[in-house]
């Protein structure tokens, strides 16, 4: 990374008549566009030569931080490694070049990675089967409520609408409830940070007939193992709901335990996390949805199946309005791409090594909080899964903040930890590290840590005014909101 | 050790001493032993990077790399050499979600650029950071205009909009309580429009453009029937197509969606492309997704960050206007880069250019007399056309290395042409009629 901002736009580069394009020549004649159908003026986009636009987001590029670059310690987003391998398959012009509609004679590999992603996520989950189709985990999650309303709905229980979440629970799962016409009652957490079992049973109580589900992540946010499952699915079943599993935590669980065994029906895992592919600065991610057996034709279409030793594609007939066989949350089969690295990682790992991934990321953590809990103030003690939430310093004397502490850690090549998040916590400070950190890579953060710990005692000021080694300082959120300007026609209009 | 695991049983044993555990399983000890799974995962053995590559390899040769006259929503544009060599830059491809504005500078300059040229594209006066496709672009759209109106529980959607895109809407409508209500844009006036948007039950109009069988189609005053009820505008347009076609801006629309795939994004089977939602400014706060804006550092440098939070899910929770919590972000750099390198003249010519081939070919298959327009329209990259034999036609044109088009109905066959065809190519695919 480099530490002095490029800032550059790609208007501000930009001459009239330069060119960065070659195109063949038109060879099919000249036809004319209707005049009335034209747009008026020309899209004021950028005219450049191919080096200057090469250069301008290489060095783009070059104000960024990436996994490649350092270390992420980032909780609730796996940030794992994402290996070359996956990029170099992705890359191949036999899965880029082919049309969606081709005939399904001449995908048949295409299909292939589709179907064997879908075994593979259900060996490891223990779930029936799974659709590749949502483009993210929020995606995913949207799409498992849709198949448990479908389910409730085509039982004819249709007035099931409350979805019980954790008030720990990430952002998204409310969300998602809400734009799948749900309503949210919220369950409380303990002072240990699990699941409030007589809160929950008073909730179900409260409501006898109309619980659609309950959506958890487990480990939960806190990188907490709700060691109550059983007899929170248990309830939650016997209420005639269903358990939606939250797989944005599922790294700590491979190899270990499987959310189909803890007695989740429906859930969504995260290839962007869970399964090596990479963030991209927010996407494209890939977020499949399992189901537990009997909730299959649930599933939304198009779906991939396999007929004797050809891949073949379940689609039933277009019909005039929606019906339950006919749900779609995407136009084709999802975000192919990241299926095809997925399943390269998978397959380069292998049975044996992927039993590896959830203790050693657990080590991971667990270390880093035995660590650094003299300087951090850890609310929850015991062990912890693949993350751990620490409350801030220690030393509040110091007036340092989570904030500062993140902040500051930029300044010693790190990413930030997930900060103020989860809500139960003022100065909450989320860290994560994956399997793929070294014993290294731990101890020289662990440093760092207490370091900062230490400036914040002794120099409290250098921490609350980083970063200072970053191509920037911190910026003015206020401003960005209070006098939007969000392209480049406003800027110039400035 | 595993490759990508870089600990020594001397690390673990460090480790697990300052934890305090025994063993990699006491990490585990309070889970109850009936979730522990002591099975082994249905999955094959490790393979090293050879065997990797010779699987894929296997795989990748059962797919037929054709010639693409297929269209419906994806198309075969030409994408710069340019493109792949930066995207796979790793502080664009391994990095997160830019909250940390410091050290997130590249992802943010370039969605603000994003930004703004999608917003010069549909003539809008904002956008949002992307979304994942046109089809859920679409739904967004039409859960915002439900949301947005207190009273009116319907939305009205052309037939001629991409099937799969209504699948898509019915979908997530069905769920949220949406009212939806076909009507056809291209034969339905204006003032027809006005007489059904005066009922008041009207959350918001969607159409598309170019629609689904390729029709550049006439708004003329739907704008203002949707307006004077308040109802929004929403026109779905193939992204390519409007460095020459008259704006959704230009047609009055609040909102301007659709996929940027047309934008030099492979076609990768379907996936992943990028949908893009752009708006007026007055319904800049009630659009889903991330947004960038332009502040300043400590420094007084101009910079960018995400911005207009307090719509998102991490805030507002079940209150959000969405639950989208990322955006295509790669995606978005993709088509930015490519119109960067593209620029104002290179879109309107590769735009030309299949514009011209589809008329070129459409001149030759009906002039087989096989081959009937089924609308008698203006269109612009794809059309359709009812053909006699067509299932013998679509065979004969796939063994000889062709995707002839997407099939419609009985007899109907979908056909675009962009600028990476020929006119060999369309002289040979119309002589296999």
């Amino acid at each position: 990374m480099n530490n002095k901002l490029y800032g550059k736009l790609i208007f501000e580069l930009s001459h009239p008549g330069r060119r960065a394009y070659s195109l063949p020549k038109d060879e099919f004649g000249s036809h004319e566009l209707p005049s009335a159908m034209r747009r008026a003026e020309d899209a004021a986009l950028p005219e450049c030569d191919e080096m200057t636009v090469v250069r301008h987001y290489t060095n783009l590029s070059e104000n960024n931080f990436g996994v490649d670059n350092g270390f992420y310690p980032l909780g609730s987003c796996t940030m794992k490694y994402n290996p070359p391998i996956n990029e170099e398959m992705a890359a191949l012009s036999a899965f880029n070049n082919i049309h969606p509609l081709q005939p399904l004679s001449t995908v048949q590999g295409a299909l292939q990675v589709e179907y064997d992603l879908q075994r593979a996520l259900s060996a490891l989950t223990g779930m029936a089967d799974f659709t590749l189709n949502p483009c993210a985990g929020a995606h995913g999650e949207l799409t498992g409520l849709m198949i448990i309303r479908s389910y409730h709905e085509t039982r004819g229980d249709s007035r099931r609408n409350k979805v019980i979440i954790p008030d720990s629970a990430h952002g998204t799962n409310p969300a998602s409830a809400a734009v799948c016409g749900c309503e949210v009652l919220e369950v409380k957490s303990t002072a240990d940070g699990l699941v409030d079992f007589d809160d929950l049973k008073q909730i179900i109580a409260d409501h006898p007939d109309d619980i659609a589900a309950m959506m958890m992540t487990n480990p939960n946010t806190l990188g907490l193992f709700e060691r109550d499952i059983p007899a929170i699915t248990k309830l939650v079943h016997d209420a005639g709901g269903l358990m939606y599993y939250d797989g944005a935590n599922l790294n700590p669980m491979l190899g270990v335990a499987r959310p189909a065994d803890m007695g989740f029906d429906v859930m969504h895992l995260n290839l962007h996390k869970t399964f090596s592919t990479p963030h991209g600065g927010g996407g494209p991610g890939s977020g499949p949805v399992g189901v537990r057996e009997g909730l299959e034709p649930f599933l939304p279409k198009p779906h991939v199946v396999k007929n004797g030793d050809k891949f073949d594609i379940e689609q039933p007939e277009r019909t005039d309005s929606y019906t339950v066989e006919n749900n779609h949350v995407g136009p084709f089969l999802g975000n192919f791409l990241v299926i095809v690295r997925a399943l390269s990682y998978i397959l380069s790992l292998g049975k044996e090594n992927i039993k590896m991934v959830g203790p050693l990321s657990v080590l991971n953590a667990n270390y880093i909080k035995e660590s650094l809990k003299d300087d951090y103030e850890l609310p929850i003690h015991g062990l912890c899964k693949h993350e751990f939430v620490f409350n801030g310093l220690k030393d509040k004397s110091t007036g340092v903040t989570t904030m500062d502490v993140a902040k500051r850690l930029l300044d010693y090549g790190y990413h930030a930890p997930t900060i103020y998040f989860p809500l139960l916590f003022h100065e909450a400070m989320m860290i994560e590290p994956t399997e793929n950190e070294s014993k290294e890579t731990l101890d020289g953060f662990i440093e760092v840590m207490h370091n900062i710990a230490k400036e914040a005692r002794e120099n409290p000021e250098i921490v609350k005014g980083a970063p200072h080694t970053t191509p920037i300082s911190r910026v003015d959120d206020v401003e960005a909101a209070k006098h939007p300007v969000l392209t480049f026609r406003q800027l110039a209009a400035e | 050790m595993y490759k990508y695991f870089p600990h020594t049983p001397e690390d673990i044993a460090g480790m697990l001493a300052k934890v305090g555990a025994e063993s990699l399983e006491d990490l585990y000890a309070e889970l109850p032993r009936e979730v522990l799974y002591k099975g082994d995962y249905d999955l094959p053995s490790a393979m090293s990077e050879v065997e990797v590559r010779r699987f894929f390899g296997r795989l990748g040769r059962k797919n037929r790399q054709l010639v693409c006259f297929a269209g419906a929503g994806i198309y075969d544009h030409y994408a710069p050499s340019a493109i792949p060599q930066l995207i796979e830059r790793s502080e664009f491809l391994t990095s997160y979600t830019p909250y940390q504005a410091e050290i997130s500078q590249g992802t943010l300059h370039y969605i603000f650029e994003y930004q703004s040229m999608m917003a010069e594209l549909t003539g809008m006066d904002i956008s949002n950071a992307s979304m994942y496709d046109g089809a859920t672009a679409t739904a967004e759209a039409m859960l915002l205009a439900f949301n947005n109106s207190r009273k009116a529980d319907t939305v009205l959607y052309s037939s001629s909009l991409d099937p799969k895109t209504v699948d898509v809407m019915r979908t997530y409508a069905h769920f949220h309580g949406v009212r939806l209500e076909e009507f056809n844009s291209m034969t339905t006036s204006a003032e027809d429009l006005k007489v059904r948007v005066d009922k008041g039950d009207i959350a918001g109009v969607i159409v598309q453009q170019p629609d689904y069988y390729g029709i550049i189609e006439d708004f003329t005053g739907y704008a203002d029937a949707c307006h004077s009820k308040k109802a929004l505008f929403v026109v779905n347009s193939i992204a390519a197509d409007l460095a020459l076609l008259k704006t959704p801006g230009e047609w009055g629309a609040d909102l301007a969606v659709g996929d940027v795939q047309s934008l030099g994004v492979p076609m990768s089977f379907g996936g992943p492309t990028a949908g893009y939602m752009c708006s007026t400014e007055k319904l800049m706060r009630k659009l889903p997704g991330r947004i960038v804006g332009k502040t300043h550092d400590g420094n007084g440098q101009r910079v960018f960050v995400l911005t207009l939070q307090a719509r998102e899910q991490h805030i507002r929770r079940q209150k959000a206007t969405s639950n989208i919590c990322s955006n295509e972000s790669l995606m978005a750099l993709y088509v930015t880069i490519y119109m960067s390198l593209m620029g104002k003249e290179g879109l309107k010519e590769a735009a030309t250019i299949s514009y011209d081939g589809a008329h070129y070919l459409c001149d030759k298959f009906i002039a087989t007399g096989k081959a009937r327009l089924v609308y008698d329209k203006p269109f612009f990259n794809e059309f359709l056309v009812d053909i006699d034999g067509r299932d013998e036609f679509y065979d004969r044109a796939v063994e000889k290395g062709f995707v002839p088009g997407v099939k419609v109905g009985r007899s109907g066959l979908l056909i675009a042409v962009t600028e990476q065809r020929t006119k060999d190519e369309a002289d040979e695919l119309a002589a296999l009629l």
